[in-house]
C-alpha cells in the first residue's frame, strides 16, 4: 500500500514536468531536449531562495513561473523560430531542434556548474512525517503532489474550456488547418513553448523539496518526461497524466522490490514496450 | 576504378603510413593524443556512415563502446585477446540490429531518445549485476601498451574507410542516398527502407564495440560509469557533424580540430567543457550546417567560378 501511494505521489509530480514537455512538443513542435535543465534551474531557484531567505518553495514558484515563461519565450523567438522558418521539412526541423536543444541543455549545465559547482544541493523543507492509512509519508512529497494536482487541473481546464486552450489544441491537432480558421500559429506556438517551460520549471521547484539534485541531473528528467509524453500520446493531457502515474508506480515498485539503481532502466524498458506495441500512445488512435 | 580513385587510394595509403610512424618519432604526449584522434576518427567516421545518409542522430556510441570494453574485461582471462575483437564486433552488430528493428521504422525523435537511453539502461543493468556479484568493476591486465592500441585503432580506421568506400559503391549505398533524399520516393521505387537502415546501423554498432574492446586495456580498471559515459556519444556526434557527413573523409576534418580544442579547454578551463560542447552544437546548427566539408566545397566552387 505504501508503495502505491509513494508511486502515485511521485507520478503526480512527473505529470507536471511531462505536461510542460508535451506543450512544447505537441504545440510548438520542438522536441525540447533541454527540458530537464529548465527543471534543474527551477529547482536551483527554489533551493537558493530557501537557503538565502527562508522563502518557501510554494511561494518561489510564483516567481519562477513568470521568469521561466519569459526565458523560454525568448529562447523560442530568438533561437528556435529561425529554425522553424528555414526548415524545408518536418524531418529537417526535427534534426535541427534536437541538436539545438541539446546544445542549449549543455550550455545550461555549463552555466549552472559555473554558478553553483558540481555539488548536490538539497534542503530540508517540511520534512516531517504525516500519517496516511497508518503509514508515515514525508509532508513535502504530499504538498508537492497536491500543488502538482492543482496546477495540472488548472491546465486541463484551461486547455479544454477556454478559447485560447481550444486554439492551442487546434494547433496540436492540425497546424496547417489552424491557420485557415484564423489562429495566429507562430504567436501561439511561442506562447505554448514558454508556458511549457514555465510548467517544467515549477515542477522542478516542487521536486527539489524532496529530491536531491545536481547541475547535471537534468538529462535523466528529460528522458523520463519523454517516456511519459510518448507513452501518453503527444498532445494528450489525460494520457500524459495516466502515463506519469504509471511511471511513478513502476519506479517505486522497482526501487523498493529490486534495486533503487534500476529505476531509469525500468522506465526505459517501459518505453521500449510502448514503442513496440503502442507507438501511438496509450489512448492514441493509429493515424494513417 | 578511375584515375581520381587511384589518386585518392594512394593519398590514403601515404597518410596511413605516415600516421603509423607516429610512435617512432613522436613524444609520448603526441602518442596519447594520437590514440584519442584515432579512436574518435574510427567512431565518428563509422557514425557518419549511418547518420550521414539517413539523418538519424544516433547517441548509442557509448552503449556499444561500453559493451566492447566489457567483452575484453570479462573475456581476457578466458580467451585469447585476438578472438575478443571479433566477438565484440558481433555483439555490437547484433545489439544494433535489435535496436534498429525496434526503432528505425519510427520518427527520428524516438530514435534519438531510444539510443540515448540505451547506454544508461545497459549501465544500470551491469551495475546492478555487479552489485549482486559483490564487485564494482573489473581489472584488465595485459601487456598491450599505448603503441599497440594506437596501431590497432589505425588498422580499424583503415577498415572503416575501406568499408565506407565499398558501401558507397554498392547497391546498399545507392539505396541509402535515395532514402536520405526522400524516403517516400525510395519506398516507391521498391527499396526495403527499414532493412537497408537496420543493416547499415549494424556497422557503427560493430565498429564502436570493437573500439571499446581495443581501448579497454588502456583503462586497466573498468567500471560501468567509465565504460558507458554518455559524453562519448555526444562528442562523436559533434565531431562528425562539425567535419561534415557528406564525404567519407568529412568526420576526420572535424575530429582533429575538436580533439585539440577539448585538450586545450581541459587544460585551461577544466570546468567549462560542458559549456564548450553546448556551444559546438549551436555553432553546427547555425553556422556550419554542412560542416567544414561544406565550407571547403563552397570555397572550391567559388574558386572554379572565378577561373572560369
Amino acid at each position: 500500500m505504501d508503495i502505491v501511494i509513494t508511486g502515485l505521489v511521485l507520478g503526480g509530480t512527473y505529470a507536471l514536468i511531462a505536461m510542460g514537455l508535451n506543450l512544447q512538443y505537441g504545440v510548438a513542435r520542438i522536441m525540447n531536449l533541454a527540458n530537464g535543465e529548465i527543471l534543474v534551474a527551477g529547482a536551483f531557484a527554489a533551493f537558493w531562495f530557501w537557503t538565502a531567505a527562508q522563502l518557501s518553495p510554494l511561494l518561489t514558484i510564483f516567481l519562477v513561473a513568470p521568469v521561466a515563461y519569459v526565458v523560454n519565450w525568448l529562447i523560442y523567438v530568438i533561437i528556435l523560430r529561425p529554425l522553424v522558418r528555414r526548415a524545408k521539412s518536418r524531418g529537417q526541423l526535427e534534426v535541427d531542434a534536437i541538436l539545438t536543444t541539446f546544445g542549449l541543455g549543455f550550455v545550461a549545465v555549463g552555466l549552472m556548474l559555473a554558478v553553483m559547482g558540481g555539488d548536490y544541493f538539497s534542503y530540508s523543507y517540511l520534512s516531517v512525517p504525516v500519517m496516511l492509512f497508518g503509514e508515515p509519508y514525508g509532508l513535502n512529497r504530499i504538498v508537492a503532489f497536491l500543488a502538482a494536482v492543482v496546477i495540472c487541473g488548472a491546465l486541463y481546464l484551461w486547455l479544454n474550456r477556454s478559447r485560447a486552450g481550444l486554439a492551442i489544441r487546434a494547433i496540436a491537432t492540425a497546424p496547417a488547418s489552424a491557420r485557415l480558421v484564423g489562429i495566429d500559429v507562430p504567436r501561439l506556438s511561442a506562447r505554448a513553448f514558454a508556458l511549457g517551460g514555465a510548467v517544467t520549471a515549477v515542477g522542478g521547484a516542487l521536486i527539489s523539496t524532496f529530491l536531491t539534485l545536481d547541475a547535471s541531473t537534468g538529462v535523466i528528467f528529460t528522458l523520463k518526461a519523454l517516456v511519459i509524453v510518448i507513452m501518453g500520446g503527444v498532445g494528450d493531457v489525460r494520457g500524459t497524466i495516466v502515463a506519469a502515474l504509471l511511471l511513478g508506480l513502476l519506479e517505486t515498485f522497482v526501487a523498493v522490490l529490486i534495486d533503487p539503481g534500476l529505476t531509469l532502466a525500468a522506465a526505459y524498458l517501459l518505453f521500449v514496450l510502448i514503442l513496440l506495441f503502442r507507438p501511438q500512445g496509450l489512448f492514441g488512435r493509429r493515424t494513417t | 576504378m578511375t584515375a581520381t580513385e587511384w589518386r585518392d587510394l594512394g593519398l590514403a595509403l601515404v597518410v596511413l603510413v605516415v600516421a603509423a610512424g607516429l610512435p617512432f618519432f613522436g613524444t609520448p604526449y603526441y602518442l596519447t593524443l594520437g590514440v584519442t584522434i584515432a579512436m574518435y576518427a574510427v567512431l565518428a567516421t563509422s557514425w557518419a556512415l549511418f547518420s550521414g545518409p539517413t539523418h538519424y542522430i544516433s547517441l548509442a556510441t557509448a552503449a556499444f563502446f561500453g559493451l566492447g570494453t566489457y567483452v575484453t574485461a570479462v573475456g581476457i582471462d578466458h580467451l585469447p585477446y585476438w578472438l575478443l575483437l571479433p566477438i565484440a564486433g558481433v555483439i555490437g552488430a547484433v545489439v544494433a540490429g535489435l535496436v534498429g528493428l525496434a526503432t528505425l521504422r519510427l520518427s527520428g525523435v524516438y530514435f534519438v531518445i531510444f539510443t540515448l537511453g540505451l547506454a544508461e539502461f545497459i549501465r544500470q543493468v551491469i551495475t546492478w549485476a555487479q552489485n549482486l556479484m559483490g564487485t564494482r568493476g573489473l581489472y584488465v591486465l595485459t601487456d598491450l601498451g599505448e603503441r599497440e592500441i594506437y596501431w590497432q585503432l589505425l588498422g580499424l580506421a583503415a577498415l572503416v574507410f575501406l568499408g565506407g568506400w565499398l558501401i558507397g559503391r554498392s547497391r546498399l549505398g545507392f539505396a541509402l542516398r535515395i532514402i536520405g533524399d526522400d524516403e517516400e520516393v525510395a519506398r516507391h521505387s521498391g527499396i526495403d527502407t527499414a532493412r537497408a537502415k537496420v543493416m547499415l546501423f549494424m556497422v557503427p554498432g560493430a565498429v564502436a564495440s570493437i573500439t571499446g574492446a581495443i581501448i579497454a586495456p588502456r583503462y586497466v580498471y573498468i567500471e560501468p560509469a567509465l565504460a558507458f559515459a554518455p559524453i562519448l556519444s555526444f562528442t562523436v556526434v559533434i565531431m562528425a557533424l562539425l567535419g561534415g557527413t557528406g564525404r567519407l573523409w568529412g568526420p576526420l576534418v572535424g575530429v582533429i580540430p575538436f580533439t585539440f580544442l577539448t585538450e586545450w579547454v581541459a587544460r585551461w578551463f577544466p570546468n567549462q567543457s560542458t559549456l564548450v560542447m553546448g556551444l559546438a552544437f549551436l555553432v553546427i546548427v547555425f553556422l556550419l550546417p554542412k560542416g567544414f566539408v561544406g565550407l571547403i566545397d563552397g570555397a572550391r566552387a567559388r574558386a572554379r567560378g572565378a577561373f572560369a
